[in-house]
C-alpha cells in the first residue's frame, strides 16, 4: 500500500513476548502515540486479524510527564514527540519498531514498572528540609547563573531513558542511574538544600553509588530534557570523594 | 468516647491533592493518596506560564485587593468573593512557601523572585520558572510529600483509580472503593475524611490542552452518588494552542505575557465591531493586523482568555484565518533572545511537533478546549460569617467528602484568569489541610463503627459493575462512541453556543448513553486492560458532559466564557446566580438548581478591557482580620 508505515511492536506479558505487525496510513504530524490510539479504536494486525488493543503508558502528550517513554527503533525516548514522518524520512524505512523498556519490570505490552526511580529518590533525601508549610517569609536569593543550573536539573521528568541507555544497569547491578546524580545536585545546589549536603552524598559512596558510572556517557545523549547528566555525574563525584575524606578525618563541614 | 484515627483519603496527587497531603501530613495525619498515575507524571506538569500573587515587587504598587478585584471582574461576577479574596490574600505567602521548598522561580539580577504580566490584569505579578512552572511547582511539592512518605506518614495508590465512595446509613464518608490499573483488583480503603483532587473534565471534549489522565470520571461518579456540581456549563478555551490530531498543545499566555502578538493579514475591505460598537477596519491589506491590539487598546494580546477566543474564532469565522484556515498567527519572533529564552520549553514544544522554529517564523494556534472553572460544589463560610466554625471549607454536601483544584468549583467564576489556576490549586489544598483537621475533631463517630457490610457492598457494586462492562457483547464500540460524543462538545459547547445546538447535543448524549449500554470492548483480559478502565470512565464522562450541556442550554445570557449570540448580554437580574446540577436517580438527568453568589465585596460593573487603566479599586466590607491557612 502506498503512503502507509508499519508498527511493528513487541508485546506481550512477561512470560510470552512476541513481535505484532500493524499498518496504519500516514497522517500528517502522526506520532507514535497518536499511532497508538489508532491501533486502540481498531486493533487489527497485518495478518487481519483483530487482536487486544496494544496498551502504553501516556499522559500529557507533550514532553513534559515523562509517561510514553519506550524504545522506538531501539532508542529509549518518549513517544509522544516521536514523529512518524520524521522517523521515515532519518532512517528511510517504513517499518518502525516499538518495544517496552527492557531494564524495569514489564506490566504489559510496553507498560514497564519503574518504580524503582522514585524509589531511589527516598534513599538519597531527594528533597529540601524546609521548617514546614507556614509563612517564613521568602526563600534564600538564588543567582540567575545557579537558577539556570537548578532549573535544568529540575526538569527531570522521571521517564527513565537515561537508565534505560546505561550500560551499567541490569538485573545484577545496584547503580542508582543517572537521573539521582542530577537530582543530589540540585539539592545540593539549593542554599537550604546544601545543609543536608552529606546525608545525599553518603549513600552514593557504596555499592550502587556514583563509583558504579562506567562513564560511558549514553545517559546524556538520550535524554529528552538535555539534562547535563555527564555534568552532575563529575559534580556529584567530586563531591562523594570529599565527603569521603570529611567523614574520614571527622571534619566539620564547612 | 469513640477512639478517633487521624487517617484521610486523597484522591488525585497533583498540586492540589499533594498540598492538601503535605499539609495533613505535617499535623500527623495518615494520608493515603490514590491517582491514576505517579503523582509526579499529574497534569499540573502541563501548567506553563506561572503563578499569580501581589508580592509587589516590580515597583508597581500591586497588592491583594487589586489581584482579587482582576480575578473577581476576570470571572464576570460569577465567583463567590470571600473565596477569591482570601485566595488572593494568601497568595504571597504560598510564592514563598514554595520558594523555600526549592521551586525553580526565575530570578531578577538581584536573586529575587522574578514576575511576568498576564493576561486579564495590568500588574507584573505572575511568578514563573521559564515556561514549565506547573511543572516545577509540582515536583517541590512531590519532595515534600516523598518526605513524609519516608517518614511513614503518606502512603501512595498509584496506578489505582477511585471508583466510588462509601458513606454510612446516615450519608458520611467512610471511605473509598478504588481499583488497581494494573492487576484490576478492586479493595476498600477505609478513612472518615475523603478529598477529591482530580483535576478536570477535558477528555469529554477528547481533544484539548488536557493529559489522557483529565477524565472527569471521579467527579462523575460522585455525582452519580449525589455530589452536587455547580456551574458545569463554564469550560474555559485558551486562545492559543498547537492544532494537532491526538491533543491540542498549549502554547501559554506567558508568550503573550513576555510581549508576543496575534495577528493575522489585513483586509481593509472588511471591518468589525469593538467593544463599544464602533466599527473597526481590519488592518491594511497584506499587512499583519494585530487585531488584538486594534480592539483592546489597553489591554491588548493579554485580555482574558474567554475574550481572546472568542475574537480569534470571530476574525476566522470573516475567512481571515492564515491559509484560509482556522488558525491565526502568534508571533514570539521579534522577541529578544533572552525573552525567547524565558519561553525556550513553550517554543521547543512547538518545533517538536510542527518542525517551524517559532523563535523564526510565527506560530501558527487555535482555541482550544482548556479548563474548567466548574465542578464539585463546595461549601466556603467566609472569615466573619456567624456560622464560620459549624461549616467546613472545600467541603461538599457529601459530609466528610472535600472537592479541591480544578475538580471544584470556586474562586474563577465564569472565566479564569490565566496563572490563577496554579494559585487555587495550592490554596484549596491548604485550606482542605487545615479543615479537614477540624471536621474530624468534631466527627462523633468513626468507620472503625462503621458495619463492614457496608463496604462490602460498596465493593460488590463495583464488581458487578465490572463484569457487567467487561460482559457485554453489542455492535458498539466505546472509543467511536467518544469520537462521537466529543464531536458534538467541541461544535456546540464550546466558544459560541445555541439553544437548538444544545438540545440536539443533549439528546445526542442521551442517545450515546443508550448505546453504550451496548458496547463490546476489544481486550477482555484482566490485567492492564485499558479498553476496559476507559469504558469505566466514559459512564460517568456521559453524565458530566449532560450536566455541562443542560447547565449551558438553562442559562440564558453570555457570561464570562459562556456566550450565547442569542442573548449577547450579561443578565444580572436573572443570571447572576450559580448553577447546581443534581444527579436524579430515577431518570439518570441532571436537576438544575440555582443559588445566590455572594458578591459581598465588589458589586458588578462592566467587565472593560479596551479603555479602563490601573486604579486602586475599592472593595466594601472586608473583614479586618482573615486568618490564612499557612
Amino acid at each position: 500500500m502506498d503512503n502507509t508505515y508499519i508498527l511493528k511492536i513487541f508485546r506481550g506479558s512477561p512470560s510470552h513476548q512476541y513481535w505484532e505487525e500493524f499498518e496504519l496510513q500516514l497522517a500528517p504530524f502522526a506520532n507514535v502515540v497518536s499511532s497508538l490510539m489508532e491501533i486502540q479504536m481498531n486493533p487489527v494486525n497485518r495478518e487481519g486479524k483483530r487482536v487486544e488493543p496494544v496498551v502504553w503508558e501516556q499522559g500529557c502528550l507533550e514532553e513534559v510527564c515523562g509517561s510514553c517513554s519506550m524504545l522506538i527503533n531501539g532508542k529509549p525516548r518518549q513517544a509522544c514527540t516521536a514523529l512518524i514522518q520524521r522517523i521515515i524520512s532519518e532512517t528511510g524505512s517504513s517499518v518502525i519498531t516499538l518495544a517496552p523498556f527492557s531494564k524495569f519490570p514489564l506490566v504489559r505490552d510496553l507498560i514497564v514498572d519503574r518504580n524503582i526511580m522514585f524509589d531511589n529518590l527516598k534513599k538519597v533525601h531527594a528533597w529540601i528540609d524546609a521548617d514546614g508549610s507556614f509563612d517564613h517569609g521568602p526563600g534564600p536569593k538564588i543567582s540567575q547563573q545557579k537558577q539556570e543550573v537548578m532549573y535544568s536539573l529540575s526538569t527531570c521528568m522521571t521517564c527513565g531513558c537515561c537508565v534505560e541507555s546505561c550500560p551499567q544497569i541490569n538485573s545484577k547491578s545496584k547503580f542508582v542511574g543517572p537521573q539521582i546524580m542530577a537530582q543530589v545536585q540540585l539539592f545540593n545546589d539549593n542554599p537550604t538544600g546544601s545543609m543536608k549536603k552529606a546525608d545525599r552524598l553518603r549513600p552514593l559512596m557504596g555499592e550502587g553509588g556514583i563509583s558504579d558510572c562506567g562513564n560511558a556517557q549514553n545517559c546524556v545523549k538520550v535524554c529528552p530534557k538535555n539534562i547535563p547528566l555527564t555534568d552532575a555525574i563529575a559534580t556529584i563525584g567530586r563531591d562523594v570523594t570529599l565527603q569521603a575524606f570529611k567523614d574520614f578525618f571527622s571534619l566539620p563541614d564547612r | 468516647m469513640t477512639k478517633k484515627e487521624k487517617q484521610v483519603i486523597v484522591i488525585g496527587g497533583g498540586l492540589a491533592g499533594l498540598s492538601s497531603a503535605m499539609k495533613l501530613a505535617e499535623q500527623g495525619y495518615k494520608v493515603k493518596i490514590v491517582s491514576v498515575t505517579k503523582v509526579k507524571r499529574s497534569h499540573s506538569v502541563c501548567a506553563q506560564g506561572g503563578i499569580n500573587a501581589a508580592v509587589n515587587l516590580m515597583g508597581e504598587d500591586d497588592s491583594p485587593i487589586i489581584h482579587a478585584y482582576d480575578t473577581i471582574k476576570g470571572g464576570d461576577f460569577l465567583a463567590n468573593q470571600p473565596a477569591v479574596l482570601e485566595m488572593c490574600l494568601c497568595g504571597p505567602a504560598i510564592i514563598n512557601m514554595m520558594d523555600r521548598f526549592g521551586c525553580t522561580f526565575n530570578r531578577t539580577p538581584e536573586g529575587l523572585l522574578d514576575f511576568r504580566r498576564f493576561g486579564g490584569t495590568l500588574y507584573n505579578r505572575t511568578a514563573f520558572c521559564g515556561a514549565s512552572t506547573g511543572q516545577q511547582l509540582l515536583y517541590a511539592l512531590d519532595e515534600q510529600v516523598r518526605r513524609y512518605e519516608v517518614k511513614g506518614l503518606v502512603e501512595k495508590f498509584e496506578n489505582h483509580e477511585f471508583m466510588r465512595l462509601v458513606m454510612d446509613e446516615q450519608g458520611i464518608t467512610r471511605g473509598v472503593v478504588i481499583m488497581d490499573l494494573f492487576n484490576l483488583k478492586l479493595e476498600v480503603l477505609k478513612a472518615d475524611a475523603v478529598v477529591i483532587a482530580t483535576g478536570g473534565p477535558g477528555l469529554i471534549f477528547r481533544k484539548s490542552t488536557n493529559s489522557t489522565f483529565c477524565t472527569g470520571a471521579a467527579n462523575g461518579r460522585l455525582y452519580q452518588q449525589g455530589m452536587k456540581y455547580a456551574n458545569g456549563e463554564f469550560i474555559q478555551v485558551h486562545p492559543t494552542a498547537i492544532p494537532g490530531s491526538d491533543k491540542l498543545r498549549l502554547m501559554s499566555e506567558s508568550a503573550r505575557g513576555e510581549g508576543g502578538r496575534l495577528w493575522v493579514y489585513g483586509d481593509s475591505s472588511k471591518s468589525l465591531l469593538n467593544a463599544q460598537g464602533q466599527s473597526i477596519v481590519c488592518g491594511k491589506t497584506g499587512e499583519p493586523w494585530y487585531f488584538l491590539e486594534d480592539l483592546y487598546p489597553a489591554f491588548g494580546n493579554l485580555v482574558p482568555r474567554d475574550i481572546g477566543s472568542r475574537e480569534v474564532l470571530r476574525i476566522c469565522e470573516m475567512g481571515m484565518g492564515i491559509d484560509g484556515k482556522m488558525q491565526v498567527y502568534l508571533d514570539v519572533s521579534q522577541l529578544s533572545e533572552e525573552k525567547k529564552h524565558k519561553l525556550e520549553s513553550i517554543l521547543d514544544i512547538y518545533q517538536k511537533f510542527t518542525g517551524e522554529d517559532p523563535r523564526k517564523v510565527p506560530m501558527k494556534i487555535f482555541p482550544a478546549v482548556h479548563y474548567s472553572m466548574g465542578g464539585g460544589w463546595v461549601d466556603w463560610p467566609a472569615s466573619d460569617d456567624p456560622d464560620r466554625w459549624t461549616r467546613y471549607r472545600q467541603m461538599t454536601n457529601l459530609p466528610g467528602c472535600f472537592n479541591i483544584g480544578e475538580s471544584d468549583y470556586q474562586y474563577h467564576g465564569a472565566n479564569r484568569l490565566g496563572a490563577n489556576s496554579l494559585l487555587s490549586c495550592i490554596f484549596g489544598g491548604l485550606i482542605s489541610g487545615v479543615e479537614i483537621p477540624r471536621y474530624l475533631e468534631n466527627l462523633s463517630s468513626s468507620y472503625l463503627d462503621t458495619p463492614s457490610k457496608l463496604f462490602d457492598a460498596a465493593l460488590q457494586a463495583d464488581i458487578d459493575l465490572k463484569k457487567d462492562i467487561l460482559s457485554r457483547r453489542g455492535p458498539e464500540n466505546v472509543h467511536a462512541l467518544h469520537y462521537e460524543l466529543s464531536d458534538w462538545m467541541v461544535n456546540n459547547v464550546t466558544v459560541k453556543r445555541d439553544n437548538k445546538d444544545l438540545e440536539r447535543t443533549f439528546h445526542k448524549i442521551k442517545e450515546i448513553k443508550e448505546r453504550y449500554q451496548h458496547i463490546s470492548l476489544d481486550d477482555r483480559s484482566q490485567f492492564a486492560n485499558q479498553t476496559y478502565i476507559f469504558a469505566n470512565q466514559f459512564g460517568p464522562m456521559l453524565n458530566l458532559a449532560e450536566v455541562i450541556v443542560k447547565s449551558a442550554l438553562l442559562r440564558n445570557e453570555f457570561r464570562g466564557a459562556h456566550f450565547k449570540p442569542e442573548y449577547p448580554e450579561r443578565d444580572d437580574e436573572n443570571w447572576l446566580k450559580t448553577t447546581i446540577a443534581t444527579y436524579d436517580r430515577s431518570t439518570g438527568d441532571p436537576i438544575i438548581t440555582y443559588e445566590p453568589v455572594d458578591t459581598r465585596y465588589l458589586k458588578p460593573i462592566k467587565r472593560d478591557y479596551a479603555t479602563a487603566k490601573k486604579i486602586k479599586p475599592k472593595l466594601e466590607n472586608v473583614p479586618d482580620h482573615v486568618p490564612l491557612p499557612i
